[in-house]
């Protein structure tokens, strides 16, 4: 016997084509200012000739990673490797993919981070959406962001924001939390507002929790720009997704390593730069 | 010093405090006589303090002391509202802290109060100076003008170039000393301190009293300082507030709490206490009979002696002002050579002051063969200590403390 199907799929559309229809023009505003935002972005990383931007880049990687001569090394071979696997183009794009969006993540995520340390409503409010987020598999982000916003960067960028920003949140929130309360204490004691409490004594000693959250943020989000390539998004994602579509492995497996290489440089210097943090003499 | 003429500097009338969701349930409890502990099993809500009257005065170190949970920290987090209190009034220089809106309250917290914590509270990422200058920075005074007071006080503290180095490079000490000059900088009215060296181990620990003590005289400020250690408490405090359960059981000098402790409860408190160190020679001396003046002669001290049964007698010059002993085989000798007393005076005796603790008179009465003289500051003689007198005080301590040690 079959139970009567609830048409929870075609109330799910009516409900689509509502917000599409009262909310288009402004679906379409965002859209366009985002699509413009990363082909600038793209186009800005493509300015320079590949070997300038890689010596620039080992050169900025060595002085943020605290002069790890072998990290900026590294690097510097890893993009060379890219450009002569002729992936460049396509690198700077997932790059400039990421950059923006992990830049919409924090800008929500650690205000929202804030907001749910420092007001119990608040958590109370922002935790089972973040529950929902992280539990939910990544590719379902993917259908309402194509939804609201057709195929192409813009809406795996909107997928990428969303599952990227938890981490920002919840890792804020923490970090803030585990300030000690004899500091919370002392700030009070002292007559601080609740602005100079935040800004002098919360946020500086949470800062090596919130750079945990950035550097998550930045891995997750290079992880979803490169499956947000089934809806259009450009860069390696898109090559890796025609290498498994053509069975060309070898397509494939070279823009595989470049996301490989992109990831760990990331992350080396993210971890490096929250190290930092918190060994600041 | 003289409290009676001096008016209070903090004044704190029928304070309450009450932890839970429903504090004029438990207030009204209170009020009609029912215990802490049944007011807790009955709505389950805990009372912090209760009925807390207290002044304090200026420029005086005023200690509140009790063991863990007896309301002593949430008393002292009343006086700068980090607690809300549930009702009562607090009263700094006639202004009521309990009843002052935020704005109000933060410029008390700013210009009035200064607050020293238990395990330092400092900002781990920031130096020395950039943590004294906090309190100066919230305030918002312009960045040159609070690194010069910050460094005048690090100076004060005594940890002068150590301005730049960051919190994690300091000695537990030295970081007090930092927390201690964090509060000063403020140059508040009132020096808040919660167990401020308690974390300490016992020499440092000690040094930080004797300092308190010194900056204490210097700057003259009002201090109230918790602690659960009685020792400390006696040394550093003028009066001593002893709390348990949430109420003040005894307000007093050090002397009134261990001589006249008001229930058992203090009494059994005081109990370990090392009496030689809370005595002074003031309580154990004996009045200075006889004296001779220095300007009558041999015969007359020989006669003094003779009466009273001593070996020697103390020469003293108009306004009691002690110049030296005499003892009996000079006297002697002087009589039948015709010698002046002033020729056979022995200067070299020794003399303590009222205010010395008989622990330290002890090694000094032992290795001397003379009674030794106590005089004030203006080399007055009040008194004089012998072997017998302060055997005998020591033994009374002894019996009192076995007393109410098993009581």
């Amino acid at each position: 016997m079959n139970l009567p199907k609830i048409p929870l799929g075609a109330a799910v559309e009516v409900l689509v084509s509502w917000i599409e229809h009262t909310l288009g023009g402004f679906l379409n505003w965002i859209s366009g200012g985002l699509g413009f935002m990363i082909t600038g972005l793209r186009d800005a990383l493509l300015i320079l000739p590949p070997p300038v931007f890689v010596v620039l880049a080992a050169v900025a990687i060595w002085f943020v990673a605290r002069r790890n001569t072998r990290l900026a090394v590294g690097s510097a071979l890893g993009l060379l490797l890219v450009w002569d696997l002729q992936l460049w183009d396509l690198a700077m794009e997932t790059l400039a993919l990421v950059i923006a969006s992990t830049f919409f993540a924090l800008l929500i995520g650690i205000p929202a981070g804030i907001l749910a340390a420092r007001s119990e409503t608040a958590n109370r409010a922002i935790k089972p959406v973040l529950d929902f987020m992280q539990t939910m598999p990544a590719f379902v982000y993917l259908i309402p962001a194509v939804i609201f916003f057709g195929l192409g960067n813009v809406p795996g960028m909107i997928a990428t924001i969303v599952f990227a920003m938890p981490p920002v949140i919840r890792l804020t929130a923490l970090g803030i939390l585990q300030v000690p309360g004899e500091l919370i204490e002392l700030a009070e004691a002292f007559g601080t507002t609740e602005r100079q409490k935040l800004v002098k004594v919360q946020l500086p000693l949470a800062m090596p929790t919130i750079m945990a959250g950035v550097n998550q943020c930045i891995m997750m989000a290079l992880s979803m720009v490169v499956i947000a390539a089934m809806i259009g998004a450009r860069g390696l994602g898109y090559k890796v997704l025609e290498g498994i579509q053509r069975l060309d492995i070898g397509t494939g497996f070279e823009a595989g390593l470049a996301i490989v290489i992109i990831a760990i440089i990331l992350d080396r210097v993210t971890q490096g730069f929250a190290v930092e943090q918190r060994e600041r003499p | 010093m003289d409290q009676e003429n001096q008016k209070p500097k903090l004044i704190i009338r029928s304070l309450y405090k009450i932890f839970g969701t429903r504090p004029a349930t438990a207030l009204s409890l209170l009020k009609k006589g029912k215990s802490k502990q049944e007011i807790l099993e009955e709505t389950g809500q805990t009372v912090g303090l209760q009925a807390i009257d207290l002044d304090v005065f200026d420029g005086e170190v005023f200690v509140v002391m009790g063991l863990s949970g007896s309301g002593k920290s949430t008393l002292l987090r009343c006086l700068n509202r980090l607690i809300p209190p549930t009702s009562g009034k607090i009263l700094l220089d006639g202004i009521d802290i309990a009843s002052l809106d935020e704005e109000e309250l933060r410029e008390v917290r700013r210009k009035k109060l200064g607050m020293v914590f238990q395990n330092f509270a400092l900002l781990p990422h920031r130096s020395v100076i950039e943590n004294v200058a906090f309190g100066l920075e919230i305030q918002e005074i312009p960045e040159h003008e609070r690194l010069k007071k910050a460094k005048q006080t690090i100076e004060m503290v005594g940890l002068s170039g150590y301005e730049e180095s960051m919190p994690d490079q300091l000695s537990g000490g030295m970081k007090q000393r930092v927390g201690l000059a964090r509060a000063l900088a403020n140059d508040p009215d009132i020096l808040l301190m919660d167990e401020a060296f308690s974390a300490l181990d016992p020499i440092i620990r000690a040094e930080m009293q004797d300092e308190l003590i010194d900056l204490q005289n210097a700057l003259n400020k009002t201090i109230v300082f918790v602690t659960h250690d009685l020792d400390e408490a006696l040394k550093i405090g003028n009066r001593i507030a002893l709390m348990k359960d949430g109420r003040i059981i005894q307000v007093g000098t050090p002397e009134e709490i261990l001589t006249a402790p008001a229930d058992d409860y203090v009494a059994r408190f005081v109990a370990g206490v090392d009496l030689t160190r809370v005595l002074t020679a003031e309580g154990v001396m004996k009045p200075p009979e006889p004296i001779i003046w220095l300007q009558s002669g041999p015969r007359v001290a020989l006669k003094l002696m003779e009466e009273h049964g001593i070996s020697s007698i103390f020469a003293v010059t108009r306004g009691k002002v002690l110049m030296g002993l005499i003892v009996a085989e000079d006297a002697v000798a002087a009589a039948k050579a015709k010698k002046s007393l002033e020729e056979i005076l022995i200067t070299d005796i020794p003399v303590t002051t009222l205010e010395t603790p008989v622990h330290d008179l002890i090694g000094l009465v032992a290795t001397s063969q003379y009674p030794v003289a106590v005089v004030d500051s203006c080399r007055r003689l009040r008194g004089v200590i012998v072997r017998g007198s302060l055997l005998g005080a020591l033994a009374a301590s002894d019996e009192s403390n076995e007393k109410e040690g098993g009581a």
